[in-house]
């Protein structure tokens, strides 16, 4: 078995079921994108991907990296610190990965630096390179972008992308659907604890604007619009 | 670079030295003064008295300075200190208990072994309270119901107390201190402490993975609760069976921990195995200056451990508070 997959995925949480009966799944060399509006049960389904759910087994720390949303260090730890936790599932402290996510993802300029005292867009950074340094078969990244500029966010979209390429599986919980539907493969619909819409990342928009109440429109290029 | 000025081995090897230059110190100031113990008494001064105090300030000492590092780490919390999860106010309270029904004027280590006892039924209650998959609220929200629940006990055994002499020896000793401690008092704390302090010296790992919160400390593999209830059973054994025989000592497990960051930086793992000798080191120098201060102050009895180091504690504690203001 490679990639992540469920079937059938029922949560609940306090009482309250947040996924009905969800099949997903993400294949080696795929970059799948998870969108919908808020509390549409996108984080829930990744963390059920990541096996930190009741529900779904846990997953092996070494094949599958998670970003929790809003991830970020308790204490001033230095980048290059935080990129080195994601060798704890390696029990080791192996330089070469480490330096190799840095680089990946733009921070190595700042591996020294406390992650508590640079701004909130680097520190991302730095915890998305916590994710690439564990070198693992899948990625399940929620809001991995979220606090990023324009040009940071292209680049962290463009890094992932071409991580599906080289063979691993990226499941990414994204609110910017442009940035959605120009680089994931697929881009699968979440409404209401349900996925409503899973296909070729061209084809979402229908669904999206539906899922979010919006209109859409394809001139001059595919965009959400006002209702 | 670790953020830090300093490897934890090389601060660990000058803390230890620091340790026994301290020891050495400590076995040559007793209430006889300074100096080797002379005469037909001196090797019984020695071996009976001064030895078991000293091994015993740097045992409770080491233990509290671990289990606040590791507490400090493992509830993401820079103000959580040992006392925080309840251990020592019920080994505090099952020694109390001793003196109230009379058991330690009969039978001389029933003192210590109340408060083992102590100790132990409270480090099963704190991890009955917290549950089966402890999270840091729940195991802080353990520790301060146990907290409270041992406190109105003691002010009930205060309340209730059958004789002022058995008060004012209760009061003493809830001040801690190390005075008069023998090699019983040694080797009835020096297993559970040492036990503990293995426990918790293992803990690395999961701390540093628990500063990115308990989520992604599961998904690295290192379970949040695991961590959690290693810790609280850890803290349990070394500080409750070092307040077992020493009373309640504050603020070393507290202060330890931010003495030690701006050397070794800030990731939780990188603190433990200094946090040790700093901890022994820090009580011990405070137990000489307790002995020492009768001997250049005028008083007529040694001020009490607990009491100095919250004395110390104190403004240290508004220093950290100054110092995090924006």
């Amino acid at each position: 078995m490679t990639g992540v997959a469920v079937c059938g995925l029922e949560v609940s949480l306090g009482g309250r079921r947040v996924l009905h009966g969800v099949d997903f799944a993400a294949r080696p060399g795929e970059m799948a994108a998870l969108c919908g509006p808020n509390g549409a049960g996108k984080s829930t389904l990744l963390r059920a991907l990541a096996g930190l759910l009741v529900e779904t087994p846990a997953t092996e720390p070494r094949r599958v990296a998670y970003l929790e949303q809003g991830a970020r260090c308790a204490w001033g730890l230095t980048v290059r610190q935080v990129a080195a936790l994601g060798r704890i599932p390696h029990g080791d402290t192996a330089a070469a990965p480490v330096a190799r996510a840095l680089a990946a993802c733009g921070i190595a300029a700042l591996a020294d630096a406390r992650v508590d005292r640079i701004s909130g867009g680097q520190a991302r950074r730095a915890m998305l390179a916590r994710a690439f340094a564990t070198e693992p078969e899948v990625f399940l990244l929620d809001e991995p972008i979220a606090d990023l500029d324009p040009a940071a966010a292209h680049a962290i979209m463009a890094l992932l992308r071409a991580t599906a390429r080289a063979g691993r599986a990226v499941v990414v919980v994204l609110h910017a659907l442009d940035l959605a539907m120009r680089y994931a493969d697929r881009v699968a619909i979440m409404q209401a604890g349900r996925i409503v819409s899973d296909g070729p990342a061209a084809a979402a928009l229908p669904a999206a604007a539906c899922a979010f109440g919006l209109a859409y429109g394809v001139d001059p290029a595919p965009r959400l619009l006002p209702p | 670079m670790n953020g830090g000025v300093t490897t934890p081995g090389r601060l660990s090897a000058a803390l230890g030295l620091l340790c026994a230059v301290l020891a050495g110190l400590s076995l040559l100031v007793g209430s006889a003064g300074a100096g080797l113990p002379g005469g037909a008494a001196g090797g019984l001064i020695l071996w009976q008295i001064r030895l078991p105090r000293t091994a015993l300030a740097l045992l409770v000492g080491g233990g509290l300075g671990l289990s606040g590092a590791v507490l400090q780490g493992g509830l993401r919390n820079p103000l959580a200190d040992p006392g925080l999860l309840g251990i020592s106010g019920c080994a505090v309270l099952g020694a109390v208990l001793a003196f109230y029904w009379g058991a330690a004027q009969r039978f001389a280590p029933a003192l210590p072994l109340a408060g083992l006892a102590g100790a132990g039924l409270g480090g099963a209650l704190l991890l009955g309270f917290a549950g089966r998959a402890p999270s840091g609220p729940s195991l802080i929200l353990a520790g301060v119901a146990l907290s409270a629940l041992a406190a109105a006990l003691l002010a009930l055994a205060l309340t209730l107390a059958p004789n002022p002499f058995a008060l004012a020896e209760i009061t003493v000793w809830l001040m801690g201190s190390l005075e008069d401690r023998s090699l019983l008092h040694l080797a009835l704390a020096a297993p559970p402490v040492l036990l503990g302090c293995a426990v918790l010296l293992g803990l690395g790992r999961g701390l540093d993975a628990l500063s990115l919160g308990e989520a992604t400390a599961a998904s690295l593999g290192v379970p949040a609760a695991r961590t959690l209830r290693l810790a609280a059973l850890g803290t349990a054994l070394a500080v409750g069976a070092g307040a077992a025989v020493a009373g309640g000592i504050g603020f070393v497990g507290l202060v330890v921990p931010h003495l030690l960051r701006p050397l070794l930086g800030q990731r939780p793992g990188a603190l433990l195995a200094a946090s040790l000798p700093a901890g022994a080191a820090l009580l011990l120098a405070a137990d000489l200056l307790v002995r020492l201060a009768p001997l250049a102050l005028p008083l007529n009895q040694e001020p009490r451990l607990g009491v100095l180091t919250a004395l110390l504690g104190a403004p240290f504690l508004v220093a950290i508070a100054r110092r995090a203001a924006p």
